[in-house]
């Protein structure tokens, strides 16, 4: 969620339990400028909080002109003090898929792969490497994987200009309710991979502008998410049973939108038997 | 943008029919060039007492714009183009638009019509019959702006020409055919157009407005050539597409103006950003399917009535009544005890937990409650939870026992009843063989008030809605849960779908769901509660140790620090329950080894050779809670680091997450929001099915044996001969193939 409309935000999210503290809000409030002047964004989002066993990452991320390019993310653990993280590599998230169990809390600490799959790790010391990971590179993996799987915005949010790069839409005014109830209207915010699939007929209502994106409403396992209205029908939670924590709201008819993530970091492999 | 000359005039006549289409009107505009020269004939006259008289153009684009107005942007573009011709321009308006331009069709009627510093402007006084039809006209626009039906105007304004008309005589001089039959031709776009054009008619009043900018227009641009050039140039640019949205101000303004005079809104100019945000923002809005949205019934004014009624006091009889309920009160307070839990992040909204310390409210003043507690909120598919743990009073205790054994005595009689059709249908059949499996035996639920059932726990789904009371537990239900992992939907008479099959619906889940969390997670600084009297008796056989403790008025408070330093000050104040289901053990009859290995259920796996039941007794120390394989199972910390003096301690459980406490001096509760499951580290195995029940062991009598060759019967008959015994075995034989057929039959 964009760091300048945090407070408000986190009181439309709570209704599932989590949230900022005081001072986390207020230490928040006070560091997200100064990173977006530091790094030079032109945008800050607040994405949210893995808790660890002994501590919780505290995660922003910073936009540049293009809204679809890769982010910058930082992490930090007291909301004050921010670190970069490196950019996802394929490798780290391959080697992160096979963590299991919480985060810890501590960015040095080192998983030992040999411990999660004696095989696995035998063919990755075969190949030179170490059967380590750290837990920075687990938590740039997973921050990469729930933006990937469940990172979402309202349909018609973000426009595709014809030179390819992606803005937010000034012109946005907000799904209107019967169309925030639908999955239809909501898109992954990373590269489409649906998209190219569908068959001329279902492109043929799309509008290049604004359905660029691929949408909700195919994602697996089916029934992935919930929509829900809250606030006395004020506002549309979406909340992700495959990423649990990860919670999108809007509010029909404005341009407040956003997603946070409060959860620990896993993924609910056991979703299909839960349904 | 040249302007054809010479095309032939007939065709411009047909212009209005024409006009319709939009390809036609293209080839139309440039057709009329022939119409000029009686214009220009006209205009020498007209040009010296008005010196703006080449603003045809301009006004040509106005109309054009109007007519545009609503609803063909392309006409618009069309429109631009037009000013070549700039003196046929409002006739040709005048031809599609039907009655509307009428007014102005016969000749300069425009012109006249213009506000007043027009005329002020213009010298010509000798003209003073035109003026006098002039007022006349104007009443009838303003007929139209009233929004009158066309037909009905018409015949005013027919007397209007003809008054104008017949005040013209220069016009008439000079082109009085084609007034008259440009009006004719307007008579067949009235009526061909005014069916199909209904939304024409609202811009009608609209048009008086372009009039003013129209003549400042035109004033400022006295020179045609140079004029259109600028013009174009204004256009070119205009036109000129934006380099981020790839729109042009041209296209935007045509279809601003044209949502403006088909809506009609009231003071326009007031909200003429808003518009021309709407207009941007509609591009974005294209229907993903034809069907039409079903209207939109505001969920919100429900909701809002329904919490509204939370607000509203029941009853005000008297300040008595008010100094009993401050007196006496189980209502918790939720507002206190979230704003600790907010200290850490954790917790709802302000207005929401507001509302539940409403419905809460609520809640008891229905019901004979003794106590009650917000319990917390678990999330569901379709909706939450809302939870609420009360204790009845003793009255109303006895009462609710009564009404379940009734309820019970029910439910068996029914399964009786089915048992006994079941018995009967068999009985139909052959008598088939005695089952030798005998179910395990039943494990009859806790008392209310005791073990699991301590407390009862009413749920809505929103504050404001009716409280629903769950169920007691049952230790089957319980058992079960423990094996299946599914999330709620939100309702509660939903069936639970699930393997190994659950015995209730989704009520008896979240009841049984709940009767975990509670044992699993709800702690106490140590010291806070103590045992009765007897404190000191042993365990009694039941594995619970003593079920009742009493606050302890010694009670110290223990600093945050060590609060949070050491998991030891933290003790369970909800008994364990067993890996039978119930916290009290009971042995059903001394049935097979493996019920009587009660086990509490968080510890599972650890401790498998005792014997019977043994749980940790109520108030044991978190600390030695087992965690799952390298979690612990809770993570204590301060709410803040910065500000140690008023920090809180807050525990949260990693064993069911989304449990937390918190402890600040004697203050202490426990929360639960989230979805209602235990972790798991590994992924969740749902239990398999029973193995296959093992085959009828096979032996010789139920084996077909081959048929003997004929070798072997000629040998067999040999050995008969030798010997009679071997016959007597082959007798026995058939018979037993002949009992094996009879059992396949």
């Amino acid at each position: 969620m964009d760091a300048a409309s945090l407070p408000g935000a986190l009181d439309l999210v709570a209704s599932g339990g989590a949230g900022l503290s005081p001072e986390k809000r207020a230490a928040l409030g006070a560091s997200l400028p100064l990173l977006q002047r530091d790094y030079r964004f032109e945008r800050v989002w607040f994405w949210g909080r893995i808790q660890g066993l002994r501590g919780a990452y505290y995660i922003a991320e910073g936009l540049g002109p293009d809204r679809a390019a890769p982010r910058s993310r930082l992490y930090s653990l007291n909301c004050v003090e921010w670190s970069l993280l490196p950019p996802a590599s394929e490798e780290m998230v391959a080697q992160a898929e096979k963590l299991k169990g919480r985060f810890q809390g501590d960015p040095s600490f080192e998983y030992e792969l040999a411990e999660i799959k004696a095989e696995d790790a035998e063919k990755l010391t075969e190949d030179g490497q170490e059967p380590v990971i750290k837990e920075e590179a687990r938590l740039v993996a997973t921050i990469e994987q729930i933006d990937k799987a469940v990172g979402i915005i309202p349909r018609g949010s973000f426009v595709k200009t014809p030179l390819g790069s992606v803005h937010e839409n000034r012109n946005f005014e907000g799904l209107s309710l019967t169309e925030a109830k639908k999955l239809s209207s909501y898109f992954h915010l990373t590269e489409p991979v649906n998209l190219k699939n569908k068959t001329l007929l279902e492109k043929a209502d799309l509008d290049p502008s604004t359905d660029f994106l691929d949408s909700l409403e195919h994602d697996i396992p089916k029934g992935s998410w919930t929509v829900q209205l809250e606030k006395g029908g004020v506002v549309v939670v979406l909340r992700s049973l495959l990423w649990l924590g990860l919670t999108f709201y809007h509010v029909p008819m404005t341009k407040q939108y956003g997603y946070v993530y409060f959860g620990t970091g896993e993924k609910n492999l056991d979703l299909p038997f839960m349904l | 943008m040249a302007e054809p000359p010479g095309e032939p005039r007939p065709e411009a006549r047909a212009g209005p029919a024409a006009g319709r289409d939009r390809g036609a009107q293209e080839q139309s505009w440039p057709e009329e060039g022939p119409e000029q020269p009686p214009y220009e004939g006209f205009e020498p006259e007209e040009v010296p007492p008005w010196p703006r008289q080449p603003g045809l153009g301009p006004a040509a684009y106005e109309y054009q714009g109007v007519r545009q107005a609503s609803g063909q942007p392309q006409e618009l573009r069309r429109s631009v183009y037009q000013p070549p011709a700039p003196s046929q321009d409002p006739y040709r308006a005048q031809d599609q638009r039907g009655s509307f331009y009428q007014p102005h069709a016969p000749g300069r009627a425009p012109y006249q019509s213009e506000t007043p510093e027009q005329y002020l402007c213009q010298p010509h006084g000798t003209e003073q019959g035109p003026y006098e039809p002039e007022v006349s006209e104007i009443a009838v626009s303003e007929r139209y702006a009233l929004g009158q039906d066309s037909y009905r105007t018409e015949e005013p304004r027919q007397s209007a020409y003809e008054s104008y008309a017949a005040g013209l005589d220069p016009y008439q001089t000079h082109e009085p055919r084609s007034v008259y039959e440009t009006y004719t031709l307007q008579e067949d776009p009235c009526q061909a157009y005014e069916p199909g054009h209904g939304p024409y008619q609202p811009h009608e009043p609209g048009y008086g407005l372009y009039q003013p900018g129209y003549s400042t227009y035109d004033e400022q641009v006295p020179d045609p050539n140079p004029r259109m050039l600028a013009m174009q140039n204004a256009k070119a640019y205009l036109l000129k597409s934006s380099t981020t949205s790839g729109l042009n101000l041209y296209d935007h303004l045509a279809n601003m103006l044209t949502k403006i005079l088909d809506e009609q809104p009231t003071n326009a100019v007031d909200i003429i950003e808003n518009i021309s945000k709407d207009v941007k923002w509609a591009q974005f809005r294209k229907k993903m399917d034809t069907l039409r949205d079903e209207h939109e019934i505001l969920p919100t004014f429900e909701v809002a009535e329904k919490r509204k009624a939370l607000f509203l006091k029941v009853h005000g009889e008297g300040d008595e009544e008010l100094e009993d309920e401050i007196a006496e009160t189980p209502l918790p307070n939720v507002m206190e005890t979230a704003f600790y839990f907010e200290q850490a992040g954790i917790g709802l909204s302000k207005d929401e937990t507001y509302h539940i310390l409403l419905a809460l409210k609520q809640l008891i003043s229905v019901q004979p409650i003794q106590t009650c507690r917000f319990w917390g909120k678990i999330l569901g598919l379709e909706m939450n939870y809302i939870i609420a743990e009360v204790q009845y009073n003793d009255r109303a205790e006895e009462e609710e026992a009564e009404d379940e054994e009734d309820n019970e005595e029910g439910g068996k009689a029914m399964s009786e009843d089915k048992g006994g059709d079941e018995d009967e249908e068999k009985q139909e059949d052959d008598e088939p063989p005695q089952s030798t499996y005998r179910p395990p035996p039943v494990i009859p639920k806790e008392d209310n008030g005791t073990g699991t059932n301590k407390y009862v726990y009413f749920v809505c789904n929103e504050p404001g809605k009716p409280w629903v009371k769950l169920p007691p537990v049952t230790p089957a239900q319980i058992v079960c849960a423990r094996k299946i992992k599914k999330f709620f939907t939100g309702r509660l008479d939903a069936p639970v779908v699930s393997f190994p099959p659950f015995p209730g619906n989704e009520a008896n889940y979240l009841r049984a769901q709940i009767a975990r969390i509670s044992a699993g997670t709800q702690i106490c600084p140590i010291g806070f509660y103590q045992f009765g009297e007897e404190e000191g008796d042993e365990e009694e056989e039941g594995g619970g140790g003593r079920d009742t403790y009493e606050e302890n008025p010694d009670f110290q408070p223990l600093s945050v620090v060590e609060m949070v330093d050491s998991l030891s000050t933290w003790v369970h104040h909800t008994q364990n329950i067993l890996k039978q289901g119930r916290c009290v053990w009971l042995n059903p009859f001394q049935k097979s080894e493996e019920e009587e290995e009660g086990e509490e259920e968080e510890k599972a796996e650890e401790t498998d050779e005792v014997q019977q039941e043994i749980g940790p007794p109520l108030l044991t120390p978190v600390s030695e809670d087992e965690g799952i394989q390298n979690v612990p199972a809770w993570t204590a910390q301060y709410s803040t680091n910065l500000v140690p003096q008023y920090a809180v301690a807050i525990l949260q459980s990693n064993r069911w997450p989304g449990a937390y406490a918190f402890a600040s001096g004697r203050r202490f509760d426990n929360i639960y929001l989230g979805w209602g499951h235990k972790y798991s580290p590994e992924n969740h195995t749902p239990s398999l099915p029973p193995p296959v029940q093992t085959e009828y062991p096979s032996g010789p009598e139920i084996t077909e044996t081959n048929d003997p060759t004929v070798e072997e019967e000629q040998a067999l008959k040999a050995a008969q001969e030798e010997a009679l015994a071997a016959a007597g075995e082959e007798e026995e034989e058939e018979e037993e193939e002949d009992e094996d057929e009879d059992e396949d039959d």
